[in-house]
């Protein structure tokens, strides 16, 4: 028994001096952490570098843009990540966090456009709404439908009573929580253009933006707008189970699930691929992929892993990554970005 | 009155009797209905996870005539020649046809891009098949897998399915031909993961988890059964040892995530240890079911009679001896099934993992214990979380091989319970 003890105690020790050794003489493959929502696409190329190169296939991490922003500054290290995944640009105090830490040099690369759509069941109709509707039915405190500037708390329990061509429905709007990205980016793109139609509150917002922001993007929590959690999969399978609710996610979830459900129409434009890759869906955010300039060299296979992402057989319009549900850039835009990428230009620090 | 009158006890017994049978009664239903309810919960959970997983098992493949051209393959330089053009080619002559460019493209789409691999390694094997045309079944696309299977259904318009009418002829044609069969999936047992459905297995995550669970065992199993054996044995009672025990028996509770982050904080900052390392979560399961393991492995110490260790140290034995003699043999049935009970929790855990990074992409399956890695309810998680429908049916698969090697250790468990334990 002792014997045994002995032996394990020992294996177990070896095998940590053995894996500390390794950590110490570097990687050779590259790490990515980050968005959820780009992770499915920077797998796809991930997967496609490391099968068709000489390169290890790179490690994806799904952490959320803000929690890969954390990892990816800090510090320049070979032990941190090269690659942060971000569905939005990033932000004036993570840059400064980056530079305290050493990370001077980041190369941002705009990779494509997501949509976020709100849809339902396909047994319902689809539901013709515009952003003054969604600000109604959704926000927390809303000017009081007896005409002034008052904001009262959402007294609104029916679609009708918001617009009256809408269909005498419950609001029921399942959706992300407050901590993620697609969250942030509906609240900012739906929600504050909503709001700015009421003169009252526009003005609000060159006098005192901090309450602007709380109006226009605070959330009813009485019930009508429910947290589903982060993942969208479980979003379509309550929309079908209930028809009479909305759902908020990516496009992605809609392209794969088009005999389900349906994307409800936003100021006239129906969320379609067309429509989003020309810019006329309203809802639609860029997404981004940051580099560490440094990296480059140091990891083997950072530039190549680059041009494959924005080679047009990866993010191109029948690229693998527009199957995936990624809306392209157009064509200028590609080639402006894909020059950027390759040359590693860095971001400026001014914004 | 009965006041007036005393009952005598059996009058009194006989009174009541009826009422206390029908409590008992009510007392066994109750019980019964409790275990029926949770035994109908549970075969709804099996019921649902293997009607939509079992599906998985077997995968869609297509026979192809592929033309192993010299002209493509240049013999010197095998591993870079163009095996999706090979692939390509022999689809389309399936469906002669086609003509047009745009439909040549999505004929050409029935086969899954890991079809090029499987002729890669066809050739790579045997150079001598250069020249020839040679039959195979490759792997169908996902899309293709979906629609076979009836999970894109038929009876919808066009523009709301995946396959469009031109696509579900060809299939149809396929099906016709014999060219399209369901066998059993072998990629799903064999590869890592994969953003292709078809080509997405369990491999590396089943891996993943082996290596996890190896160094949890190492090191929590004999650290937990020395201080088992210490606390148990030698340490005198005092405020210090209750001070202890009290805090054994509160980590046991800690919700895992907290563990993560300790580990976060110590191994990965402090010791610099490798982020996604298999390593790495095994030292923080091993945190984690620490507790665990000593709880049990104290609780099977103190139920060895204590005639056992004074009939040995009434012969002369040392402390030292009658532990290791006559004490640990005894006890340990009961701490190797608190070891494998730790150990099947360790294995379905997921949120201190997420802290130190193996929640992750991982294509290659890890070879060793500093590889990145990640774990099966990960993949689990991650596949979920995917918005290819082919997902859907491969998470369900992944719940039932996570399901049987819990059900497995359990029941190992049991048996060695069964096969050591002595009663006394």
């Amino acid at each position: 028994m002792q014997k045994i003890a002995r032996t394990l105690a020992a294996a177990a020790l070896f095998a940590g001096s053995a894996a500390s050794v390794q950590a110490a003489d570097g990687r050779d493959y590259i790490s990515i952490v980050g968005s959820s929502t780009v992770y499915p696409f920077s797998t796809a190329v991930a997967e496609q570098f490391g099968k068709t190169t000489k390169f290890k296939t790179p490690k994806i991490e799904s952490t959320g843009t803000g929690g890969g922003f954390k990892l990816f500054c800090a510090g320049a290290g070979v032990d941190t990540p090269d690659i942060a995944n971000a569905s939005r640009a990033i932000k004036k105090s993570e840059i400064e966090t980056c530079a305290k830490n050493g990370v001077t040099q980041i190369v941002e690369i705009k990779v494509g456009y997501d949509g976020i759509v709100l849809a339902n069941s396909k047994k319902a109709e689809q539901m013709q709404l515009s952003r003054k509707d969604i600000f109604l039915a959704l926000a927390k405190e809303v000017p009081s439908p007896e005409g002034g500037d008052q904001l009262v708390a959402n007294p609104y329990k029916t679609w009708k009573d918001v617009n009256p061509t809408l269909p005498a429905e419950k609001i029921e709007v399942l959706g992300p929580p407050p901590t993620s990205g697609t969250r942030d980016a509906f609240v900012e793109m739906v929600m504050d253009h909503g709001c700015e139609e009421f003169a009252a509150i526009k003005a609000l917002k060159s006098t005192d933006e901090k309450k602007f922001k709380a109006v226009c993007q605070t959330v009813r929590e009485d019930g009508a707008y429910i947290e589903a959690g982060e993942n969208d999969n479980l979003i379509v399978q309550k929309l079908e189970a209930n028809p009479k609710s909305l759902g908020i996610f990516g496009f992605s979830f809609l392209d794969q699930n088009a005999d389900k459900i349906q994307g409800s129409a936003i100021d006239g434009k129906a969320p379609d691929f067309e429509a989003i890759a020309e810019g006329k869906y309203p809802v639609s955010r860029p997404l981004f992929i940051y580099v560490k300039k440094d990296h480059v060299g140091k990891i083997p296979g950072i530039a190549e892993f680059l041009a494959e992402f924005t080679s047009d057989r990866a993010w191109g319009e029948q690229g693998y990554l527009a199957e995936k549900g990624l809306i392209p850039m157009p064509k200028d835009e590609q080639k402006a970005v894909a020059a950027d990428a390759k040359a590693l230009k860095a971001l400026s620090g001014k914004e | 009155m009965s006041e007036a009158r005393p009952m005598s006890t059996m009058a009194r017994v006989n009174v009541g009797l009826a009422a206390r049978y029908r409590k008992e009664r009510r007392f066994k239903f109750f019980g019964l209905a409790a275990i029926v309810a949770s035994l109908m919960f549970l075969a709804l959970l099996l019921a649902s996870i293997t009607a939509k997983g079992y599906t998985a098992f077997r995968q869609t493949e297509i026979l192809l005539d592929i033309h192993l051209d010299p002209a493509v393959l240049d013999v010197n330089n095998l591993a870079t020649a163009n095996y999706a053009a090979l692939v390509r080619d022999s689809v389309q002559t399936l469906f002669p046809r086609v003509e047009n460019r745009q439909d040549k493209r999505i004929v050409a789409k029935l086969a899954s891009t890991g079809a090029a691999y499987q002729v890669q390694d066809m050739v790579m094997n045997k150079p001598e098949l250069i020249g020839s045309v040679k039959s195979v079944w490759v792997l169908a696309d996902d899309e293709v897998d979906m629609f076979i299977k009836g999970h894109i259904p038929r009876n919808v318009p066009e523009s709301e399915r995946r396959i469009s009418d031109q696509q579900a002829a060809w299939i149809d044609q396929l099906t016709a031909a014999g060219r399209l069969q369901l066998a059993f999936n072998t990629t799903f047992f064999q590869a890592g993961d994969s953003r292709e459905p078809e080509l997405a297995g369990i491999r590396g995550a089943a891996m993943g988890s082996f290596f996890t669970l190896v160094v949890t065992l190492v090191l929590s199993f004999p650290i937990g059964v020395a201080a088992a054996v210490y606390l148990e044995e030698f340490a005198p009672k005092n405020r210090w040892t209750d001070l202890i025990e009290v805090n054994i028996n509160n980590l046991a509770a800690i919700p895992s995530i907290v563990f993560g982050l300790l580990g976060l904080a110590v191994f990965l900052n402090f010791m610099n240890l490798p982020r996604s390392a298999s390593l790495v979560g095994g030292l923080v399961l091993t945190l984690m079911t620490l507790p665990t393991i000593i709880i049990a492995s104290r609780a099977s110490l103190k139920s060895v009679p204590p005639s056992i260790r004074e009939a040995a140290l009434g012969v002369g034995a040392s402390q030292v001896q009658t532990i290791v003699h006559h004490v640990l043999p005894l006890a340990m049935p009961g701490m190797m099934t608190g070891a494998i009970i730790g150990m099947a929790r360790a294995l379905g855990e997921t949120a201190p993992l997420l802290m130190i990074g193996m929640v992750a992409f991982i294509v290659d399956v890890p070879h060793g214990f500093s590889d990145p890695a990640t774990v099966l309810p990960v993949q689990i998680y991650l596949w979920a979380d995917s918005p290819e429908r082919a997902f859907v049916e491969r998470t369900s698969a992944a719940i039932m091989v996570l399901l049987l090697l819990l059900l497995a250790m359990n029941a190992a468990a049991v048996f060695l319970r069964n096969k050591f334990e002595r009663r006394w």
